[in-house]
């Protein structure tokens, strides 16, 4: 797929015909979603900038929501960009969560270590999709679809065998809870209102991602990989680590997110992350990442985790009926992916 | 050279022979440690009833009804098969019905979240000379389906008694956090609620949450109480949805300010009364719905006894300062 170059250096040619720069970025796989979000928060800021939803503590809960499922969509753009799916995340999230809980609170670990436990079991989780997707040769949704039930069904069964509950709390109370709260589940106070320090999270993370995708080899590698695997095996990548490589990165970011919300929250309850997976691949196409793979942007993901956290505590703030919010919900992100789809074409149709 | 196509072939079929053996063998392990060892010796071990309920396993407040289902059948005697779907799903539910009654068991307990859809599916099992005992909710149709008798609270009188007593601490203006829409028991909870407010001359608003997501829920709940200053009160409608209220009311700083209440008792629910952060909970003791069927199909198989009270209630019960520290070593014990 042709779009696989996109980093590429510009060379003067007289044969490639100039291009404007505003076109050039209206090219970029982002644009869609950057103008979705300014729609989206110009749509609230009308609607809802009177009762809440424009002041410093509006704008810390929408992007509080926006980082938790904005640090998955990264993660899982970089996978769909290698042309492939990662359903096992809202899982990992409630098995590496419950992990951490239960370590600590039951077993008395360090919660250091209990979190290092935590990220090791999430890498060996994502090693193993990655494994058996190359072994087997099936497709990543139906083996990602496999280890969401195992490790949600094993993780509800062994906190139950253990614990006979299944919420473990009273996190806060180990000795060592500041260290790891401070990192995790902190709050920058700014202008008055708590910025959750998940947001910086969720920003470097999207740098880093930005910066390997676009700047390294290892990025280039990514979108030959879901361009065309084939072409990219006969030119020397190593589609194999690469792929295993992306499950261990969307199993590394569940497994943040879980310890986000484990810190946060002072306990672990073993349905958390039910269907996060869905909303981090929303997010991804929002921004704009293409289902077949090839194509894609980590900063688009961003845009789309905001427009989502945007709309999720638009909605409150606007006062709508809570019946209604899901309605809404679902038509804005409609509304949002078309005009993500009218901006591209309009953007590429002109080439 | 590129590798014969029947090599390759051979090679996956070699991994795949392989993995699925590993997967075999991890399944036949979960499931050996997941069977229930059958309880009790004797003629009454044989004696096998059935529970089917819409609590998900991983849902706390169920967790105590399957335990007071356990000790029941240990105490008794008897053999219990607990069973439940994996979501909130009515079309699964009516299908482990129809398993548990093909099963011709000695007697069935089962929860009736939505009389519509499970109607039929307990009536056949009524029409099959099966005894039925429902329990948590339901209690409104059990009479008519031909059940011998409901165990539980009834939801709209507990959401009453609530409401009342957030009137009587001064609450005004209150939010019902509902954390699993389309359940009919939790509405029945919020209307129960909102009437007795407003008997009261008090108003209440309806707020819907996501129990999967902590983070979502608590900034919704921020968001709202930010949008409507004048909210003096929140009653959530379960554990799920109490965490994130009180995380919401301990970031804005209005604990003492709003008044929390809830429905039904946790670690976390029980610490914040003891502290003081919380005003109440409404308690239904749902290990007496485990517990009471399995105690009462015994008596109903071996000597014909029934319970003459259409429902025998179980709730509403209050947990408040005065009794929480009691109840907390129940709760640490998974029994309350």
């Amino acid at each position: 797929m042709g779009t696989a170059v996109t980093g590429a250096a510009p060379t003067v040619d007289e044969r490639v015909r100039h291009t404007s720069a505003f076109r050039r970025m209206m090219r970029r796989p982002e644009m869609g979603a950057v103008a979705g979000t300014i729609a989206v928060f110009v749509f609230f800021a009308v609607v809802a900038g009177g009762s809440g939803f424009l002041s410093m503590r509006g704008t810390a809960s929408y992007l509080q929501v926006a980082a938790e499922l904005g640090i998955l969509a990264v993660a899982v753009s970089l996978l769909m960009i290698a042309g492939e799916f990662d359903l096992s995340i809202g899982s990992i999230i409630g098995a590496s969560g419950m992990l951490t809980a239960m370590l600590t609170v039951e077993l008395g670990l360090n919660l250091w270590l209990a979190i290092l436990v935590s990220l090791l079991f999430a890498l060996v989780c994502g090693a193993l999709n990655g494994v058996i997707i190359l072994w087997t040769g099936l497709p990543s949704f139906i083996v990602t679809l496999a280890t969401m039930f195992i490790l949600r069904g094993t993780t509800i069964g062994i906190t139950r065998a253990v614990t006979g509950r299944t919420q473990v709390g009273g996190l806060s109370k180990l000795p060592g809870f500041d260290g790891p709260a401070a990192l995790f589940a902190s709050k920058l106070e700014i202008g008055g209102a708590g910025f959750a320090v998940s947001i910086v999270w969720w920003l470097a993370l999207a740098l880093l991602a930005t910066w390997v995708l676009m700047r390294t080899r290892f990025g280039n590698w990514i979108f030959g990989v879901g361009g065309n695997p084939q072409a990219a095996r006969n030119v020397g990548v190593p589609v194999g680590l690469v792929k295993i490589v992306l499950f261990m990165t969307t199993a590394a970011a569940a497994w943040l997110v879980a310890t986000i919300q484990v810190l946060n929250a002072s306990g672990a309850d073993v349905l958390r992350g039910t269907g996060r997976e869905f909303y981090a691949i929303i997010a991804a196409v929002i921004g704009g990442t293409l289902l077949t793979g090839g194509y894609g942007s980590a900063i688009g993901a961003v845009f789309g985790a905001l427009i989502y956290g945007m709309v999720q505590q638009g909605i409150v703030y606007a006062g709508v009926d809570a019946d209604w919010v899901q309605a809404v919900l679902g038509a804005m992100l409609l509304i949002a992916v078309l005009v993500n789809r009218f901006i591209r074409t309009r953007a590429m149709g002109a080439r | 050279m590129p590798v014969p196509a029947t090599q390759t072939m051979e090679g996956t079929m070699n991994r795949t022979a392989k993995l699925v053996s590993v997967l075999m063998v991890a399944m036949l392990a979960m499931v050996a440690f997941g069977t229930r060892q059958a309880s009790g010796q004797g003629s009454r071990a044989d004696v096998v009833i059935e529970v089917v309920t819409h609590g998900q396993a991983s849902d706390p407040f169920w967790s105590v009804v399957q335990k007071g289902v356990a000790q029941a059948s240990k105490d008794m005697g008897v053999t219990a098969e607990y069973n439940a779907p994996q979501t909130f799903d009515m079309v699964a539910m009516g299908q482990l019905i129809d398993a548990a009654v093909a099963k011709n068991p000695a007697g069935l307990v089962v929860s009736i979240p939505d009389a519509e859809a499970l109607g039929p599916h307990i009536k056949a099992a009524v029409d099959a000379g099966i005894p039925v005992i429902s329990i948590n909710s339901g209690s409104d149709v059990a009479k008519e389906l031909g059940v011998l008798v409901h165990v539980g609270q009834t939801e709209y009188e507990a959401g009453f008694g609530g409401g009342e007593k957030m009137a009587a601490a001064g609450v005004t203006n209150a939010l019902c956090v509902n954390q699993e829409v389309g359940n009919a028991g939790l509405d029945a909870r919020c209307k129960g609620f909102t009437d007795a407010m407003t008997k009261a001359g008090a108003k209440v608003e309806v707020l819907g949450v996501d129990l999967t997501d902590p983070t979502g829920s608590q900034q919704k709940i921020a968001a709202k109480l930010q949008q409507s200053p004048d909210v003096n009160g929140i009653l959530t409608l379960g554990p799920t949805g109490a965490a994130p209220a009180l995380a919401a009311l301990r970031d804005g700083n209005l604990i003492g300010k709003i008044q929390l209440a809830t429905f039904d008792l946790s670690p976390d629910v029980l610490e914040a009364i003891k502290d003081g952060d919380m005003l109440f909970a409404i308690d239904q003791q749902q290990y007496l719905q485990g517990y009471l069927p399995i105690v009462l199909l015994t008596l109903y198989h071996d000597n014909l006894n029934t319970i003459a009270n259409p429902i025998l209630m179980t709730g509403p019960g209050f947990v408040t300062k005065d009794n929480a520290e009691r109840v907390i070593a129940l709760a640490q014990a998974g029994t309350r």
